[in-house]
């Protein structure tokens, strides 16, 4: 792997080069630190767009009509879609793209299929650099599709600049199953499949939730919106709706905020990992040693982890 | 610490048919650890390639079911070429009569498999082929 020629193809617009680089990312190539470390400060330019929700509620179909709408905006894009690996064999089957097949040959969208893998440093982080190397080759879009399932998928949207939740009518008493966490993270609502049956009901109960829910203390109102991906109804709506959320967090400077907290947050993260790193390693004696003492009950966790950090700690004289 | 995931995509070009063939040897190739990426039915050689530039797979299976599809696979491979993707292997499945499997050998095409393969075999070509 050569960086120097990712990092040129990259900034040149090279298409196989970005493809590269997040191949990288993704397989964890030690190398890939250099990579992002140069790429960083040719990002911050794209709006990043997370669109979650529960399985089948149709947000590949929905992504790539709005993909479409942005397109038509003048705007180039790209699309990381997340997808479950099986925890069994480490494979998976990454579907989301069946849905997006007529954006495939436009050379202004770059669609990546990613699985969730078993991330050592962390999902949210894989993504978070997938998502900047977009950024850097030019997108001014770049959408995160992800399974509103758990709390990885949640931590994805800590990235996003405006988060999209979909849901589907017929919901009924499952309402109460959406994860509340859904209701935080959410700044716009989208019922879709409003050709459906429900619909209205569907908006007025999460109406009622979001009321019930603690509010942020800004002043955005989360709006709900009906859409049909389907029918190709309520896109323009969302996507201006969503145009207008940027808009109100560039003039209430908190976007200028939120990406503080992404880069303090992967600070963060890249720390405790090459902490972890740094500090404890299972092929050393000593490391050994302080496992052998956990398991027979001579430590317990919190002098284990003691011990290695007394190692560092410089005496005081 | 390095994680290196073989990545195919499954492809299904042409108008007709269904993709059960196709389905079948996806969940084959995730169960044996494979990411694989799915596209469904009705690709066309250019939707193919730059599906596997963009998702830089290792490999591309191809599940064609009538002769009239043969005229695509050699614009893939033209395709590929085109954008220096060469590396990307292929494979073919379906009912591939014996004249067309030569002149699939003669553009460099070496796994055709007919139906009722066993899964294994393909997953063991294709773990020869990306070398990972
Ligand atoms: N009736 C109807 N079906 C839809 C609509 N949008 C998507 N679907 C269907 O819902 C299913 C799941 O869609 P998909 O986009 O894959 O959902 P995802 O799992 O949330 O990404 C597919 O069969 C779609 O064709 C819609 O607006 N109306
Ligand atoms: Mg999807």
């Amino acid at each position: 792997m050569n960086i120097e020629e990712l990092y040129k193809g990259i900034l040149e617009g090279n298409r196989r080069a970005l493809a590269k680089s997040i191949s990288a990312i993704e397989d964890q190539h030690p190398k890939c630190e250099e990579l992002m470390s140069r790429v960083y400060k040719h990002t911050g330019r794209a709006h990043i767009i997370g669109v979650t929700g529960p399985p089948g509620a149709g947000k590949s179909t929905l992504v790539d009509k709005m993909a479409k709408e942005f397109r038509d905006r003048g705007r180039t894009i790209g699309i990381v879609a997340v997808d479950p690996t099986s925890p069994f064999t480490g494979g998976a089957i990454l579907g989301d793209r069946i849905r997006m097949s007529g954006l495939s040959t436009d050379k202004h969208i770059f669609i990546r299929s990613m699985g969730t893998r078993g991330h050592l440093g962390g999902l949210a982080r894989a993504t978070s650099d997938v998502i900047r190397l977009m950024d850097a080759f030019g997108k001014d879009v770049v959408i995160v599709e992800t399974v509103g399932a758990g709390q990885s998928e949640v931590d994805i949207v800590e990235n996003a600049h405006t988060t999209v939740v979909v849901e589907m009518p017929g919901l009924g008493d499952d309402i109460q199953a959406i994860k509340a966490g859904l209701f935080e993270i959410a700044n716009i609502f989208v019922i879709n499949k409003s050709d459906m049956e429900g619909c209205d009901r569907s908006v007025r109960e999460i109406q009622i939730m979001l009321e019930m829910s603690p509010k942020s203390p800004d002043e955005w109102e989360v709006p709900v919106l009906k859409a049909s991906a389907r029918d190709n109804t309520g896109i323009k709506e969302l996507t201006d709706t969503i145009d207008r959320h940027y808009e109100y967090l560039k003039q209430n400077n908190l976007l200028e905020e939120l990406k503080y907290k992404s880069l303090k947050y992967n600070f963060q993260e890249i720390l405790k990992e090459k902490l972890m790193d740094f500090s404890f390693d299972e092929s050393r004696k000593e490391d050994q040693n302080i496992l052998k003492s956990l398991k027979s009950g001579k430590i317990d966790p919190y002098t284990a982890a003691e011990n290695v950090i007394s190692r560092f700690k410089v005496e005081k004289k | 610490m390095s994680d290196d995931k073989i990545r195919v995509l499954v492809a299904k070009p042409g108008l007709d048919g269904h993709d059960r063939g196709a389905k079948v040897v996806s969940r084959a190739l995730r169960d044996a650890g494979f990411e694989v990426i799915y596209t469904g039915l009705h690709q066309s050689a250019e939707q193919i390639v730059e599906t596997a530039i963009q998702e830089d797979v290792d490999h591309i299976g191809l599940s064609i079911l009538s002769g009239a599809h043969m005229t695509l696979v050699p614009r893939v491979v033209d395709l590929l070429r085109e954008n220096k993707a060469e590396d990307i292997s292929l494979s073919i499945g379906g009912i591939i009569p014996d004249e067309d499997k030569e002149a699939l050998n003669k553009i460099g095409i070496d796994g055709v498999f007919g139906p009722g393969t066993d899964t294994k075999d393909i997953i063991a070509f294709i773990k020869k082929k990306v070398g990972k």
